[in-house]
């Protein structure tokens, strides 16, 4: 395959998505498309973690803190200003801010890779107990009520940038997650094609050897833990949007260990196979939740454990595979194409592509 | 004069693990352009005072200096960006991507976008792996990754090239290959070379430095370490005898 043919078949892809997200309200029903809406905000989560896993190799069990604070801080702040156009803006810097400050001590201060695990956990769970007391009206931030361990209900939804009094009606706001999934997916697929999104590859493939080449893989790290929180930050204002409502439990422990999941089935180093995990599992999970038959963590579980020892690549490379051995490999001449192009866009097929 | 300040001066290096002493009290300068050769049982603690050169250990004690500048304790980024290249013992290679991508992320630093493309290709053409280009490292023989990291240094262009038992795992033409890799950009850069395959120190060795039990046993011309009676006693016995 060549590069032309590549970027062919890429366009037409995400022509192919633009024109599923604008036409999915007039084909389905308005139960599925709020479903739909939120599995979105939720793959926006996925696609956080896809990025910092995959990509960056640092298994950071704190996205939900990151999705947590930017709920909140979309919550807090729609409620004060009763406009959501700030508000966005906040759910993404705030998370991005405390993943600076959080990520410095970390990267900075050389912790190894099990205690990255194990801070990011514990920093989850802090967030998640300090919401939770927050019950009283003492605790407050300008109009906004914490509400502790029974959340913020009532929180106004999207409305039209700057018009405060034009709210955003379902079909408009599965516009806007799809399309923000949608617009991240490819932020994060440009970002990884550019030179910069190789060195980010490259300190997770050889630390050693980046550093010894004058690569800060501090640094780097650093700023790949920061992005991954803002966009974190970004799903979490999304999710609240759908639902008008935030609570405590979105720094929950089953919440973390959900995304992880949702990257083992769907393929951890590509950016589809998380997206594709997270519809799936949710869809899943809620379907099981309808029925009641079955204790859907016990099929969470039992699914994680099918595709450990089962397809431990996840669907999406398993599928990969399974294409490329249908469609007969390429000569090694054909490559000498590939040559005549700058490098980073001859390596962008390697391996950040799917 | 420049030649008041060498290239690289260690004065009194010591590094211990624990009760191990890696490197005790060493004492090294190398000048500008110099090829030196650094030979040694195993343990004799050339790839530590490798690795304190580079910043991937700090010192216990002593002073290390790179054209004046003192670098002991310094990053290993830091020492990469003042113009210190090194090859591994170990294969240090980004093994996902390709070998082209290896070669892009050690070019990309200095050179200019334009630049970047024809330097790629130049290095390529020099470790001749240019067919295997796109291919990922991980596919590639042990002696092909040397080379890829090897590539990886010279694409760098430091000042200063330290590699490190280079010639592990390659057949006898990739090691003469080598060789004639390492006299060519001997033209234009100082390099330090620690290999065991007299062979191939006969080849392109001018000074050579024995190391042994962490401390230099003796510093002068090829000659004239092979045929020092302690240097055989320590390490070299049967293979000159041979």
């Amino acid at each position: 395959m060549t590069i032309r043919f590549r970027l062919v078949a890429q366009a037409v892809a995400v022509l192919i998505a633009i024109i599923a997200i604008v036409l999915i309200p007039s084909v389905i029903e308005l139960f599925a498309m709020m479903q739909l809406t939120l599995f979105a905000a939720m793959a926006v989560l996925a696609l956080s973690l896809a990025f910092i896993w995959g990509f960056g190799g640092i298994l950071s069990f704190g996205q939900t803190a990151f999705f947590g604070l930017g709920g909140y801080a979309y919550a807090i702040s729609a409620i004060n200003f009763q406009d959501s156009t700030p508000s966005i803006l906040l759910a993404i810097i705030i998370p991005a801010l405390f993943a600076a400050i959080l990520g410095y001590f970390i990267f900075f201060g050389r912790i190894s890779d099990v205690y990255l695990g194990v801070i990011t956990l514990t920093v989850t769970l802090i967030l998640f107990n300090c919401v939770n007391s927050t019950s009283g009206d003492e605790y407050r931030i300008g109009k906004a009520l914490l509400g502790g361990f029974n959340g913020m209900p009532a929180v106004p939804t999207f409305n039209v940038p700057f018009y405060p009094d034009q709210i955003l009606s379902p079909e408009q706001s599965w516009w806007v997650t799809g399309g923000t999934l949608l617009g991240i997916f490819l932020l994060l697929r440009l970002l990884l094609s550019l030179p910069a999104g190789r060195v980010i590859v490259a300190v997770r493939e050889n630390e050693v050897r980046a550093s010894l080449l004058g690569y800060d893989p501090r640094k780097v790290k650093l700023l790949t833990f920061i992005l991954s929180g803002a966009i974190a930050g970004l799903a979490g204002a999304l999710y609240v949007n759908w639902g008008a409502f935030v609570g405590p439990t979105i720094f929950s422990l089953s919440l973390s260990a959900e995304i992880i999941i949702w990257i083992t089935v769907g393929g951890l180093g590509t950016l589809l196979g998380p997206i594709v995990g997270c519809v799936l599992i949710e869809y899943i999970v809620a379907y099981i939740g309808s029925q009641q038959a079955l204790n859907s963590n016990l099929v969470l579980g039992a699914v994680l454990v099918v595709f450990v020892l089962l397809l431990p690549k996840g669907l999406v490379p398993t599928a990969r595979d399974l294409l490329m051995r249908l469609v007969p490999a390429p000569k090694p001449k054909a490559q000498l194409a590939d040559e005549q192009l700058p490098p980073a866009v001859a390596a962008s097929h390697m391996a950040g592509a799917e | 004069m420049a030649d008041l300040v060498p290239l690289l001066k260690a004065e009194h290096l010591t590094m211990r693990f624990g009760g191990v002493v890696a490197n005790d009290d060493i004492t090294f300068t190398l000048e500008e352009m110099e090829l030196r050769c650094l030979i040694g049982p195993n343990g004799a603690g050339k790839s530590t005072f490798f690795k304190t050169l580079t910043g991937q250990l700090v010192p216990t004690s002593g002073a290390i200096a790179f054209r004046g500048q003192p670098i002991a304790g310094k990053l290993s980024h830091e020492i990469a960006r003042m113009g210190i290249g090194i090859k591994t013992q170990v294969p240090n290679v980004f093994n996902g991507l390709s070998v082209r991508e290896n070669i892009w992320l050690a070019v990309r630093r200095k050179a200019t976008p334009r630049a970047q493309g024809p330097a790629v290709d130049s290095v390529l053409q020099m470790i001749r792996l240019t067919d295997h280009a796109d291919r990922i490292v991980a596919t590639l023989s042990h002696g092909q990754r040397q080379w890829v990291e090897i590539g990886m240094v010279l694409a760098a262009e430091p000042e200063l090239i330290l590699l490190d038992e280079p010639a592990a795992g390659m057949t006898d033409e990739e090691t003469l290959h080598t060789a004639a890799i390492i006299r060519e950009i001997n033209q234009t850069r100082a390099i330090i070379v620690v290999e065991h395959d007299m062979e191939f120190i006969k080849q392109i060795a001018k000074k050579v430095t024995v190391f042994h039990q962490g401390r230099v046993l003796v510093e002068d011309t090829v000659d004239k370490v092979l045929a020092d009676q302690r240097v055989r006693d320590v390490y070299l016995g049967k293979k000159v005898a041979a």
